[in-house]
């Protein structure tokens, strides 16, 4: 098995956990030949927040979540963590995941991690350029008192 | 004598039966899907969120459609739903410091870094029905709204300008797991960390009112809303078969921040002190509402007096701000007390024919 570099493996669960369902299975429509290590389980997660924004814990509330291992035939495991209720979204995950610590690795980075990146990022940069139409421009009116 | 008595299943099973007829309404009016109620009535959706305490756009639709649009109904079944979730894990606390903002103001600094940025608001709108969202497939389509050319990356918190020149309050960091109310019973005195757990999951209008009751002299607090954002913040978890923490979604938040006016007490120096709000999904008058009540509650930390008002009384808001307890209680009164209300029958004429007794020997 090749070890990842945790922060490379942190960045493409994300993305694939952010992943629309539906889009990742029309990435990947065929997962390899793997084991099921864990069987998908749908889950809640409490989500914390800070006092303050930057101080103490405390539990906000909880999401759902679906959580999968499977073991390639080639030894490799990888593991999903998605929000929602899908377990196909979190099996695909965990594939990827696996797939994504063998030599394939390039090949699923520019044929999946990388379009799901792009459309990530172009979907927050229309949002942001409506947000920044928004934005408040304030003028000073000459109010007169000083005549 | 108790008579146990068992009958009405037909009844029920009728009753059930028109309840989903009448949740359909009239047929020849097409049916409502999910995905419509997800996207069009998303304010409705996010407070069944916040208020069934699971975030799960999908599950807060269904039950919106199940509950034919009663929303603590539906709160109600989101609830018990989320009991039948193993809990596998809690987050790591997110950084709405890093929330990709689709709203962000402040009602205390005109210009400050990354600006006054309205989002997708009811404010300044006219409150005038428009009657062209009646006019059925007639109306057109929205255009596209105006962009902006300079998205801000960056939007600091408006506390951290203050916190420098020592202004006001500091909110230090303290990883300390929180007390849990779905785990354990809240037990009173309730710390900071367990109130705001119980106002993020309260009822909305409770909170408001609660609120509201601050404002007008019932526990005043001076509050100004320093910031309020509405944006989508990143959940990370620790995933323990990995050892590091991993991204496993997003969520939409609203946050507000108030700053108070504080002359200082015995145990404090004089400075703003700061009152704090965050609601899953965009609910900010839950969020400013939150605040104002967290600060009012705070009054024995921060020294001031106690002045007998319900919002500064821990025990009166917590244990009242919970719709789906509240209901629970209010509602059982309706169904069947026939053997309570047999020995109340008994006891009232027992009584009268005492007192009708000594009205005669006194005659």
């Amino acid at each position: 098995m090749t070890d990842a570099p945790p922060l490379a493996r942190k960045t493409w669960m994300a993305a694939l956990a952010k992943a629309s369902p539906v889009r990742l299975a029309a990435l990947v429509p065929d997962l390899p030949v793997h084991t099921v290590l864990r069987q998908p389980e749908i889950g809640a997660v409490m989500v914390r927040g800070r006092v303050g924004a930057t101080g103490a814990a405390f539990n906000l509330g909880e999401m759902t979540v679906t959580r999968a291992s499977v073991r390639l035939v080639s030894g490799e495991v990888g593991h999903a963590w998605v929000q929602g209720r899908d377990k196909g979204h979190a099996l695909r995950a965990a594939a990827v995941d696996a797939l994504m610590q063998t030599d394939r690795a390039s090949d699923l980075m520019s044929r999946v991690l990388q379009p799901l990146e792009a459309e990530a990022g172009a979907a927050r940069a229309i949002r942001a350029a409506k947000a920044a139409g928004t934005k408040v421009d304030f003028f000073t009116m000459v109010r007169g008192e000083d005549e | 004598m108790y008579v146990a008595v068992k009958g009405g299943e037909r009844a029920i099973d009728n009753a059930h039966q028109w309840l989903a007829e009448e949740r359909r309404g009239d047929p020849s009016v097409p049916e409502l899907t999910i995905p419509q109620i997800r996207e069009q009535m998303r304010l409705a959706v996010n407070r069944v969120m916040a208020e069934g305490s699971l975030y799960d756009p999908d599950l807060a639709a269904l039950a919106i459609k199940q509950a034919r649009g009663d929303l603590i109904e539906a709160v109600f079944l989101i609830r018990a739903y989320r009991t039948t979730l193993p809990r596998l894990a809690a987050s790591r606390p997110v950084d709405t410091g890093a929330m990709v903002i689709d709203r962000r103001i402040s009602a205390t600094f005109k210009d400050l870094p990354g600006g006054q940025v309205l989002g997708p608001t009811f404010d300044y709108t006219h409150r005038l029905l428009d009657f062209a969202l009646m006019a059925e497939g007639g109306a057109p389509a929205p255009g596209a709204p105006t962009t902006g050319a300079s998205p801000t990356a960056h939007v600091p918190h408006v506390t951290g300008f203050l916190n420098r020149d020592g202004l006001i309050e500091a909110a230090s960091p303290d990883d300390t797991p929180p007390p849990d109310l779905t785990r354990q019973p809240m037990e009173l005195p309730a710390g900071r960390a367990l109130r705001l757990q119980a106002l993020a999951r309260a009822d909305e209008g409770f909170v408001l009112s609660m609120a509201y009751s601050t404002q007008r002299g019932y526990g005043r607090t001076h509050a100004f809303v320093g910031e309020l954002r509405i944006g989508r913040v990143a959940v990370e978890v620790d995933i323990p078969e990995l050892g590091f923490a991993v991204g496993i979604g997003e969520i939409e938040l609203t946050e507000c921040e108030t700053v108070n006016q504080f002359r200082g007490s015995k145990t404090e120096p004089p400075q703003f002190t700061r009152g704090y709000g965050l609601v899953p999904g965009q609910s900010e008058r839950k969020a400013i509402a939150m605040s104002l009540v967290d600060r009012a509650l705070r009054w024995q930390e921060l020294g001031e007096d106690f002045t007998g008002a319900p919002a500064q009384d821990e025990e009166f808001v917590l244990m009242h701000c919970d719709n789906i307890q509240a209901t629970g209680f209010l509602e059982h009164i309706k169904l069947p007390h026939y053997v309570d209300f047999q020995a109340e029958l008994e006891l009232v004429r027992k009584l009268r024919a005492e007192a009708q007794a000594m009205q005669e020997a006194a005659e």
